[in-house]
């Protein structure tokens, strides 16, 4: 089977065994308090460092990807957003990029058909998966600060409205769901994992790029997402309890209140590892993206002049060097000279490097 | 040339399916064919390039430095520190597969280090392995590996199978620009003296010579004679170009392989014939350069140092003759560098003036600061403004489809220029589809200094994407003539359409242009520039001459 993968699942499953050991012989403190701070101290330094160790690295050269037709003569249409020349027009390339996915969005699947013809359709699926993914995850984040605030504020109020607009209930006496009201983000954010992982396992090309760092993520918030839903839905922990964790948390106050669940405890050590482990990982292509300089740049290069940090002077051939080394050939030939020869020069040329791949591309 | 190269119907059983070791695992196979011949000592040593030696890629023993692998890791970070680009790509890639399938190598050899991100992975793992915690704690877990002579050769043969042409780019959820990591991976093999030959002895003799090809000067304006009297021969004009001329308004730099290599050197006629036009209407002073006589820039695909090295001719020409702005031709990686780099290398350029259009008084405000114009957008203004007497009928034999460069694509955005100056010379312009042209266009194969011969099975199956499109578009139109404004496009595309498309030829813009271009004083034009009878014009000729037998 593939190692990567087991790997990160049984990596996910120790987690797992531990939070639960933990808070079996009473480590609640540790695991409710001690542990999601030391997450959230090193998610928040190492989310700087790490945005401030690429910013100190310079920019020599403006490199944007050029994805559309260049501003140049005015009766030719210009691509503001693929080509943009101005930092609006990059801040709307960079909001398009960061909020839809632009660049997935354009994403194609080449295939070979009938033998001999190459066929490039849209392939929509990544695009979506990753969209679904995403927002699902951010509504679920805030939602999440109805946990951490008092009184909550009115746009979580709002978020958790429109998150459960659609309702589904399954009232029987010995099973129930659907109340309270079922948040579609949940449930999302669930599928969308689910199918990112599956198609790291069933797509050969993606399979075979995948490492153990891919799918260590995957599991870990699937993980997170299927205890948050089970917390809520099936064995209904007492929300009031964790509010106060929660609260004692955020006004470092902490305390550990009777009466929460091991699973509470298992998705907040889930929770902090995710938190820890981010810097240090892929999933830093949050603020990565936002440096990208074939996407946060102007392309009007040609216009306005770029400065190189580290600019530095190189050795060049210069026109002196050349003229004195073809002078009189130049003559000879009739192509102006700076200096004519004031006396017979007696250096004569040695015919080094006249085989030259010249002579391989006249073959062609 | 390579020998073996198999036939077309082989070479199309393309697996894409990868093979079922780890790619860790599956060890380096140097293939003949697929790479390009070791760089000659002469040529590094002849610019100062690091560890200059014989050495052939097929054996066991490269020759290296004893302390190689602190070469590469003190390399490495230095350019980690350089360049923001290369670190942030090292760090943020989420491996989602989008870039997969789109590099034109991948498509058509199949070859999983071929995908984008595989090939990144190559650096990548040596980065995690070398500069992260996590890759040291984790090691092969988290995708690192220490480097080794191995790795090392994965390195050379892979990258050395990447044209830098950033298709990967436009479709990166983070805009990870594969071409940006071949660049630096290629500059770490350039510090052990591990660069291709087709690569290195140009820029050895671009150093010398000013041009690619070794062209001393006198030679060089031998060549262009040598147009002049094949000009007169098909129009009955006399052109009469100026070389190395002190204060002219214009210079004039294009790649040399438009002198040297057909079909190139019949774009290099057209521009002679286009100069000569507006010299005769309009008083156009413009100049070539013997010292500046190279556009192209293999510096690129060596260094960013000798880059700057190379590129810094044509400002300190500019200078040194005094003109007020530079006109440059149809190419394109040379466009890549004048767009993105030499203003920031080579300039300020405070010496020339912001470029105008003698002719039609248009200021070119996006070249203003680089005062460097691209020849389509110097035409296309011309046609626009009603300066040129064109006749496209001369061009009505051809069906024309135009194929984008990689570099003025994604490394400019010049789209809809030259494709106005197309339709505007000739009347049959199909467009290929959609997926294969403008930001998403496939490369020719052989850029980045991969345009040598004895690769030429990479360069067809890299091109394949390619020559694929330009078989729908001559199946359901009859396309015979594919344009394009790249002088390793001109180079590169006729063997692969000979390849693959045997009915379509290559050519470039402005050699469709001066077909088109009505001189004055000239004769019928019953011939092309490439001396072939156009097709309309004999007819009429003959049917002529017929009626002047009857009469």
């Amino acid at each position: 089977m593939n190692a990567r993968y087991m790997f990160s699942l049984i990596a996910v499953i120790v987690l797992l065994l531990l939070a639960w050991a933990g808070t079996a012989v009473g480590l609640q403190v540790v695991f409710g308090i001690i542990l999601p701070y030391l997450a959230i101290v090193i998610f928040i330094a190492g989310f700087i460092y790490k945005v401030l160790n690429w910013s100190r690295s310079a920019v020599p050269f403006r490199i944007p990807t050029t994805a559309g037709q260049q501003k140049s003569l005015p009766w030719i249409k210009h691509a503001q957003i693929d080509c943009p020349t101005n930092k609006l027009q990059v801040i709307v390339r960079m909001a398009l990029e960061i909020l839809t996915f632009r660049s997935l969005f354009r994403n194609t699947r080449m295939s070979l058909k009938e033998v001999s013809k190459l066929s490039y359709q849209l392939e929509i699926f990544l695009w979506v998966g990753a969209l679904a993914f995403h927002y699902a995850f951010l509504t679920v984040v805030i939602r999440h600060l109805r946990f951490f605030t008092e009184p909550v504020p009115f746009f979580v109020q709002l978020v958790e409205n429109i998150d459960s607009f659609f309702r589904f209930e399954f009232l029987h006496p010995v099973f129930q769901f659907g109340l309270p009201g079922v948040f579609l983000s949940g449930v999302v954010l669930l599928l969308a994992v689910a199918y990112l992982f599956l198609r790291r396992i069933f797509t050969p090309q993606v399979r075979y790029i995948s490492l153990a760092s891919d799918y260590f993520p995957l599991f870990l918030i699937f993980g997170i997402a299927l205890t948050g839903i089970l917390m809520r839905y099936v064995t209904k922990i007492d929300v009031t309890a964790v509010k106060e964790l929660t609260m004692g948390l955020v006004t470092f106050q902490p305390t550990i209140p009777a009466g929460v669940g091991t699973i509470f405890y298992i998705h907040v050590f889930f929770v902090s590892i995710l938190l820890a482990y981010f810097p240090f990982s892929k999933l830093m292509h949050l603020g990565g993206i936002f440096l990208s300089p074939t996407r946060n740049l102007t392309t009007d290069t040609r216009a306005r002049r770029h400065i190189n940090p580290w600019n530095y002077p190189v050795p060049v051939h210069t026109y002196e060097e050349y003229e004195d080394e073809f002078r009189e050939k130049m003559i000879e030939a009739g192509i102006p000279v700076e200096k004519m020869p004031a006396a017979k020069p007696v250096r004569e040329e040695p015919p080094e490097e006249d085989e030259k791949p010249a002579q391989e591309e006249e073959k062609e | 040339m390579a020998e073996e190269i198999p036939k077309p119907e082989e070479l199309i059983q393309i697996k894409h399916r990868p093979p079922k070791t780890d790619w860790m695992k599956t060890p380096i196979n140097i293939r003949k064919g697929m790479y390009c011949y070791a760089s000659n000592p002469k040529s590094v040593a002849y610019v100062g390039l690091p560890n200059a030696r014989e050495w052939n890629p097929m054996e066991d023993d490269w020759k290296l430095p004893e302390n190689w692998q602190e070469i590469i890791h003190e390399g490495f970070k230095e350019r980690l520190e350089r360049f923001r680009s290369f670190k942030v790509f090292m760090d943020i890639c989420v491996r989602c597969g989008a870039c997969a399938d789109k590099c034109h190598y991948f498509i058509g050899t199949g070859d999983p280090k071929n995908m984008p991100v595989l090939r990144a992975e190559l650096l990548r793992s040596v980065y995690r392995n070398d500069f992260t915690k996590a890759g040291k704690i984790l090691g092969k877990l988290n995708g690192a590996r220490p480097m080794s002579i191995d790795v090392l050769k994965e390195w050379w043969y892979y990258l050395f199978q990447c044209s830098e042409c950033r298709r990967c780019s436009v479709f990166c959820p983070y805009g990870i620009d594969t071409a940006e990591i071949t660049i630096m991976g290629r500059e770490l093999l350039n510090l052990l003296g591990l660069n291709i030959d087709w690569i290195a002895t140009p820029v050895a003799n671009c150093y010398r010579t000013g041009n690619h090809l070794g062209i001393q000067p006198h030679a060089f304006k031998d060549m262009l004679d040598f147009f002049v009297d094949d000009i007169e021969d098909i129009t009955g004009i006399k052109v009469e170009p100026q070389y190395n001329k002190k204060g002219a308004d214009i210079l004039f730099v294009t790649p040399s392989g438009d002198v040297f290599a057909d079909p190139g050197t019949y774009t290099c006629m057209g521009y002679m014939i286009l100069f000569h036009y507006l010299q005769e209407k309009y008083g156009l002073d413009i100049t070539w350069s013997t010292y500046a006589s190279e556009g192209g820039n293999f510096g690129f695909f060596t260094s960013h140092e000798t880059m700057k090295r190379l590129n810094a001719k044509m400002y300190a020409e500019a200078k040194r003759l005094g003109v007020k702005w530079i006109l440059g031709g149809e190419c394109g990686h040379m466009w890549r560098v004048i767009n993105q780099y030499m203003d920031t290398m080579n300039g300020p350029t405070d010496f020339m003036e912001e470029p105008v259009s003698p002719i039609t008084g248009t200021k070119f405000e996006n070249a203003k600061s680089t005062k460097m114009v691209h020849i389509t957008e110097f035409t296309a203004d011309l046609i626009k403004h009603g300066k040129l007497d064109l006749d496209p009928s001369r061009n009505d034999h051809l069906k024309v489809t135009y194929h984008d460069s990689c570099n003025t694509s994604r490394g400019m955005g010049i789209f809809d220029e030259p494709r106005y100056v197309i339709q505007n010379v000739c009347n049959h312009f199909y467009e290929m589809p959609a997926n294969t042209i403008r930001e998403n266009t496939f490369c020719c194969g052989s850029g980045a200094g991969l345009n040598a011969g004895e690769d030429m099975e990479l360069r067809l199956t890299g091109g394949l994407p390619r020559a694929n499109a330009v078989k729908y578009v001559h199946d359901k139109h009859g396309v015979n003539m594919l344009a394009c404004i790249c002088a390793i496009d001109r180079a590169a595309l006729p063997a692969l359409m000979e390849y693959w498309v045997p009915e379509v030829d290559v050519t470039g813009i402005h050699e469709m242009v001066a077909n088109a271009l009505n001189l004055p004083g000239q004769n019928e034009r019953t011939t092309d520039l490439r001396g072939e009878d156009i097709p309309g014009m004999q007819a009429e000729t003959q049917v002529e001459s017929e009626e002047e037998a009857n009469e």
